[in-house]
């Protein structure tokens, strides 16, 4: 079992990559085997990610050499404390496939089904690639193959937006990788090699230099724009709002966290804390942002109708709460930043599973009524229960009220803010969560309490493959709020490896 | 540092000069223009633009092509094969995203009839 678990970081990679170009060939035998044949790749990785996680919970991060070939001449594929991110992406992935089935049905014509699952495959082995690998280039690749299959998944549906939004989305996009290729560029020639672990080391051994600064704004600047902050989030709303509900769920929950892991390797893995390159200025201008970003997002989804665009802008907001927990650290002081760095990776988890809820009930509603205005969905709660009360929860979560699991995340960016003394900071994030509170009152105030319109009087509930995601992600909204305990004991390591601290730190203890 | 410095500086790295040249020449076709097909040209010339660099960053004054065999004295130098290969990575994405973008083009303009951004903005 050991000398097996050893393998799985590569296999789930390669497993979905072999499973999305076998997709189009095993369709042509039958046209439904593509959904059992992506159902069961996507298991296959879950499985592989599941024995991967438990190994680095038993025996410690995991570090694999491609073709046996010694880093840092051959590629190092290493599934650390970040990496369980994975376990979220495969998991997610499986129930997002599921659900699919019925609802592509609704948006995407027959002939394209096949091709919708290869997108989907190939975007989770992108997203999984990129967490678990140690090398920059691959990195990139990883990024590229992740992005293109988003963009063409966005433009899947014959909507007469869709190709724009996805247009949007690939032109700032390409300009983001770019900004990464040339980032890696400059740091290759610096250091002259590309493993991560090998180039952090040889970062220390030399004198700071001007390239590794412009390096490092580089690729803030292309992650930032791959996770949606202030000033380039413009791509994200139309992208998440005109795309199939189901991949709705995937960018949202999980690409735009791709971006907030690029920044966390970068900044904590490769520059470290406490070495020669102090990027305090640059984590300090990403905190402020992240406050006009949480502040931004609240503000616009405030004014939407689309139930979906109200989703999409939240979810820049969220991205705000996430950015300023990572970005609150010391350089000299490590164990300083470690609440905010707790806050921000949790809510990477609780925003991923409440913003897939959300977004899933939201395509349930379409599927069944058709409408995406708030106004013509009011009094659905009566006709569809089960969808209306799982988006009760979620949205309960994302205002983060307790005992839900949007609250702890908050509780602890904002005591990480209170630890810096930037209290300017924690109120942002309070006045945005006032405004996300009191637009998430307005959706469940219209679907519950609200009289219904005439056309929608006999619709009924959605169908069993649409409400096992969604009953399953909200019990997941409460559970992980209820018992907060099991996402801190799997962050905690976490949190403190990427501040450089020993993964058993406790603060205080 | 005198003009004469700064100018024997530039003309030494001049790739790194005409990198950053092609860059912003793509940067400024992206913004300002306002058909797509033009804006994606400008995209495809940063990403050229970038591609010089990181090759060039590589290259050695009269290096030879990385081949060890008969015929190579222990002396030889060599130039850097890494950044070759990754931009032969980096071609193929350049491509694809290329493709993916003209097909997105072709279906805006069935949809629209336009591919004017500005005129695009206007179809909601």
């Amino acid at each position: 079992m050991l000398e097996f678990s050893q393998h799985c970081p590569v296999l789930m990679t390669i497993t979905l990559l072999v499973g999305a170009a076998l997709t189009p060939i095993v369709s042509r035998f039958r046209k439904k085997l593509s959904f059992l044949w992506a159902m069961f790749i996507s298991l296959l990785s879950f499985f592989f990610c599941s024995c991967a996680t438990w190994r680095l919970y038993s025996e410690g991060p995991i570090s694999y050499w491609l073709s046996g070939w010694e880093p840092p001449y051959g590629i190092e594929v290493r599934f650390d404390y970040v990496s369980t991110i994975t376990f979220l992406m495969t998991g997610l992935g499986v129930l997002i496939i599921f659900y699919s089935r019925k609802y592509i049905e609704h948006e995407i014509n027959e002939d394209k089904f096949s091709l919708y699952y290869t997108l989907v495959l190939l975007l989770l082995c992108g997203m999984v690639g990129f967490s678990v690998t140690g090398d920059m280039f691959n990195l990139y690749v990883f990024l590229e193959i992740l992005s293109l299959s988003g963009y063409a998944l966005i433009a899947i549906t014959e909507e007469k937006l869709n190709a724009m939004a996805s247009f949007k989305y690939l032109v700032m996009g390409a300009i983001s990788s770019l900004s990464i290729l040339a980032g890696i560029a400059l740091l290759y020639n610096v250091t002259g090699t590309l493993n991560m672990a090998d180039m952090a080391l040889r970062l220390q051994q030399f004198p700071p230099i001007l390239t590794s600064y412009v390096a490092l704004v580089l690729f803030v600047v292309g992650f930032s724009v791959k996770a949606a902050m202030f000033p380039v989030h413009i791509w994200l709303p139309d992208a998440h709002a005109l795309a199939p509900s189901p991949v709705s769920a995937l960018l949202s929950g999980l690409v735009i966290k791709v971006g907030i892991v690029g920044m966390i390797r970068i900044l904590y893995t490769v520059y470290r804390l406490g070495g020669n390159i102090n990027f305090i200025p640059v984590t300090n201008f990403m905190g402020w942002l992240a406050a006009i970003t949480i502040l931004i997002g609240a503000f616009f989804a405030f004014f939407q109708d689309d139930i979906k665009m109200i989703f999409a802008y939240s979810s820049i907001s969220n991205i705000g709460y996430i950015v300023m927990g990572i970005s609150l650290v010391s350089f000299t002081q490590p164990e300083k930043g470690y609440l905010g760095m707790v806050g921000g990776l949790i809510h990477i988890f609780n925003h991923a599973i409440i913003k897939s809820t959300l977004f899933l009930c939201a395509g349930a509603l379409i599927y069944k009524t058709g409408f995406r205005k708030l106004s013509d969905l009011r009094g659905m709660g009566k006709k569809m229960p089960i969808t209306c009360g799982a988006l009760t929860i979620a949205s309960i979560s994302i205002a983060g009220i307790p005992p839900t699991s949007g609250f702890i995340c908050k509780w602890y960016i904002i005591l990480g803010a209170i630890e810096f003394g930037k209290w300017y900071f924690a109120a942002a994030l309070l006045i945005g969560t006032l405004l996300v509170f009191a637009y998430y009152i307005k959706i469940v105030n219209a679907i519950f309490f609200r009289e219904p319109n005439e056309p929608i009087t006999k619709v009924d509930e959605a169908p069993m493959s649409m409400l096992i995601p969604i009953v399953l992600l909200a019990i997941g909204c409460l559970v992980l709020g209820v018992f907060a305990y099991l996402p801190l004991a799997v962050i905690r390591p976490a949190a403190a490896t990427i501040l450089g601290l020993p993964s058993t730190y406790i603060p205080g203890g | 540092m005198s003009p004469a410095e700064i100018l024997n500086k530039l003309t030494v790295n001049f790739n790194y000069v005409v990198a950053m040249t092609l860059f912003i020449i793509g940067l400024y076709t992206i913004i300002s223009k306002p058909n797509l097909i033009k804006k994606f040209m400008g995209l495809n010339i940063m990403e050229t633009s970038v591609f010089l660099f990181v090759v060039s960053s590589g290259a050695v004054m009269g290096g030879k092509a990385p081949i060890v065999g008969e015929g190579v004295s222990p002396g030889t130098v060599f130039v850097n094969p890494i950044p070759q290969a990754l931009i032969l990575t980096g071609i193929v994405v350049a491509m694809s995203t290329t493709a993916l973008a003209l097909a997105l083009i072709i279906k805006l303009y069935e949809q629209c009839g336009t591919l004017n951004a500005d005129k695009l903005k206007e179809i909601k």
